[in-house]
């Protein structure tokens, strides 16, 4: 079998296969060396069927590539939220086990940002740069009240958490490799942050659970209320969860079980005020 | 043309060892291979007909993937239950009013599934938990930081498989909440495990499992077989 005549006829048939991918040559380097150790970290993406014929594909690369460049946006913001918090005022979080976990936390945002950068990389693209942020405008005391970080922490996660749910969808049905599960496994690492967060904070007093009930901010008031509007649903496509078969499932509960989306707009509309 | 033919060989080639894999039966291979639509009639949900009636196939396409995560979520919720219910549990009054909470959640996800799914859903599973000792808070809250993060890498790893995007969507919106319980468990047995590198990796992502690794686990816990 000759993998090069087969790629130059699929090209014939589809010619837009590479566009989708890195220059001909950079895809069959993707391919061969797809399995060794040493190339996976750059090539974080599992390839799938370059054969965009024979899936019916759903999405497109351009979409794929708005998720991740949107995605990255918001990792470069909590990464260097995290950053400053950990490096601007060392007295800001305590030693310990504040500090462990905070820590734990900036080195994943790090760690996803080298990875969306990776990954739009290796879909062909250029990853978009870092913006320069101000936290301070916003929360004057974010670096110097425990509690204001805390808070505005639980904001970005659980934003996060947000806007990835409401990307999944762009990133079904992409054939030429699975974009989807990736972004699906950052969401839920979000999700672990959040509820961290939520558990630091009401150990400090706050009324506060790992979870969202209702629309409630969670103690932090009406700066924030734009992350939580929508998260008071009782129902879900179309069964009412509150009560639901006879169960004693209170709406508090039925509101707490299911996390809500927010689109691209309504994050941008958090995030920006947060962009110099 | 013979070199176009080859390539339609490899996407197929490609696919029969992907199946091969999963272990997908014929009628579904046919399907893949063109020779049908995601309408075509499907299985009776249920038992496995000439087996062990304590056998179940959980169906076709997207049915199958929602009855997998009521598999999952009645697996869950009998489990909390049992918690709530055991009144030597050893949970502190904080820890129970958590995990009453986390039993709920998982007692809406399940009773949802099971309306979602209609005449399509699987029955009521028969559990087996003589693993677990009720009376002890170590064994529960080990089993419960099993059964989370084993949901989280559920769903994490079934999204692929879902062909409506509605029901994306709803399975992401679970996935969320089972990793904010995830995170809390873990906390409870070690504070700040929430998201330690026994779950999450060097690239900062969570883990995500087939069905068929998680059902091979989750089977431990189940006397009704699960085919999936």
């Amino acid at each position: 079998m000759n993998l090069y005549s087969i790629i130059e006829e699929i090209e014939k048939v589809d010619a837009d296969v590479y566009e989708r991918l890195s220059p001909r040559r950079n895809a069959l380097k993707s391919f061969t060396s797809f399995g060794s150790k040493v190339a996976m970290a750059a090539i974080p993406l599992a390839l799938g069927s370059v054969f965009k014929k024979a899936y019916g594909q759903t999405t497109s690369l351009s979409k794929v590539l708005d998720v991740f460049q949107f995605a990255l946006t918001l990792e470069y913001l909590e990464a260097d939220f995290y950053d400053k918090a950990l490096n601007l005022n060392p007295l800001l979080v305590p030693s310990g086990a504040p500090r462990g976990a905070i820590t734990t936390i900036y080195n994943h945002e790090a760690a996803h940002v080298k990875f969306l950068q990776d990954t739009i990389k290796q879909l062909g693209s250029t990853p978009g740069s870092k913006p320069v942020f101000n936290y301070i405008r916003n929360f004057p005391d974010v670096f110097t009240n425990y509690d204001t970080f805390l808070a505005v922490s639980q904001a970005f996660e659980d934003t996060g958490v947000r806007a990835y749910k409401g990307q999944a969808g762009n990133l079904m049905g992409f054939s030429a490799a699975d974009v989807l599960t990736p972004a699906l496994n950052i969401h839920s690492v979000e999700a672990r942050h959040a509820s961290h967060i939520r558990q630091m904070r009401k150990a400090r007093g706050a009324a506060v659970k790992p979870w969202i009930t209702g629309n409630d901010t969670g103690g932090i008031g009406a700066a924030v209320q734009a992350i939580y509007n929508g998260e008071d649903l009782d129902t879900q496509a179309g069964v009412k969860i509150t009560g639901i078969n006879g169960m004693s499932i209170s709406s508090a509960a039925a509101t707490e079980a299911f996390d809500e989306p927010l689109t691209k707009e309504q994050v941008l509309a958090i995030v920006t005020p947060f962009i110099a | 043309m013979e070199k176009l033919k080859n390539a339609e060989e490899l996407v197929l080639a490609e696919n029969r060892d992907r199946l091969l894999q999963a272990k997908v039966q014929r009628r579904s291979f046919l399907k893949y291979a063109g020779a049908g639509l995601a309408g075509i009639a499907v299985v009776a949900v249920g038992c496995d007909k000439g087996d062990n009636p304590d056998v179940i196939s959980l169906g076709e396409d997207d049915t199958r993937i929602l009855n997998y995560a009521y598999a999952l979520e009645q697996l869950e919720a009998a489990f909390y239950i049992k918690v709530i219910d055991s009144t030597s549990n050893g949970l502190s009054a904080d820890e129970v009013a958590l995990f009453t909470s986390i039993r709920d959640h998982e007692i809406a996800h399940r009773e949802f599934f099971k309306n979602a799914l209609g005449k399509m859903a699987i029955k009521s599973l028969d559990v087996d938990f003589s693993s677990i000792n009720f009376s002890s808070r170590d064994s529960i809250i080990d089993t419960a930081k099993a059964f989370e993060d084993l949901g989280v890498s559920a769903y994490n790893g079934a999204g692929r498989l879902i062909k409506n995007p509605d029901y994306l969507l709803l399975a992401g919106k679970i996935v969320s909440v089972e990793a904010r319980h995830a995170a809390l468990i873990r906390d409870l047995k070690s504070n700040g495990t929430f998201a330690d590198s026994t779950i999450i990796n060097a690239q900062g992502l969570d883990t995500s499992m087939s069905p068929e690794q998680v059902l091979a686990i989750a089977q431990k816990y189940l006397k009704t077989e699960i085919r999936f």
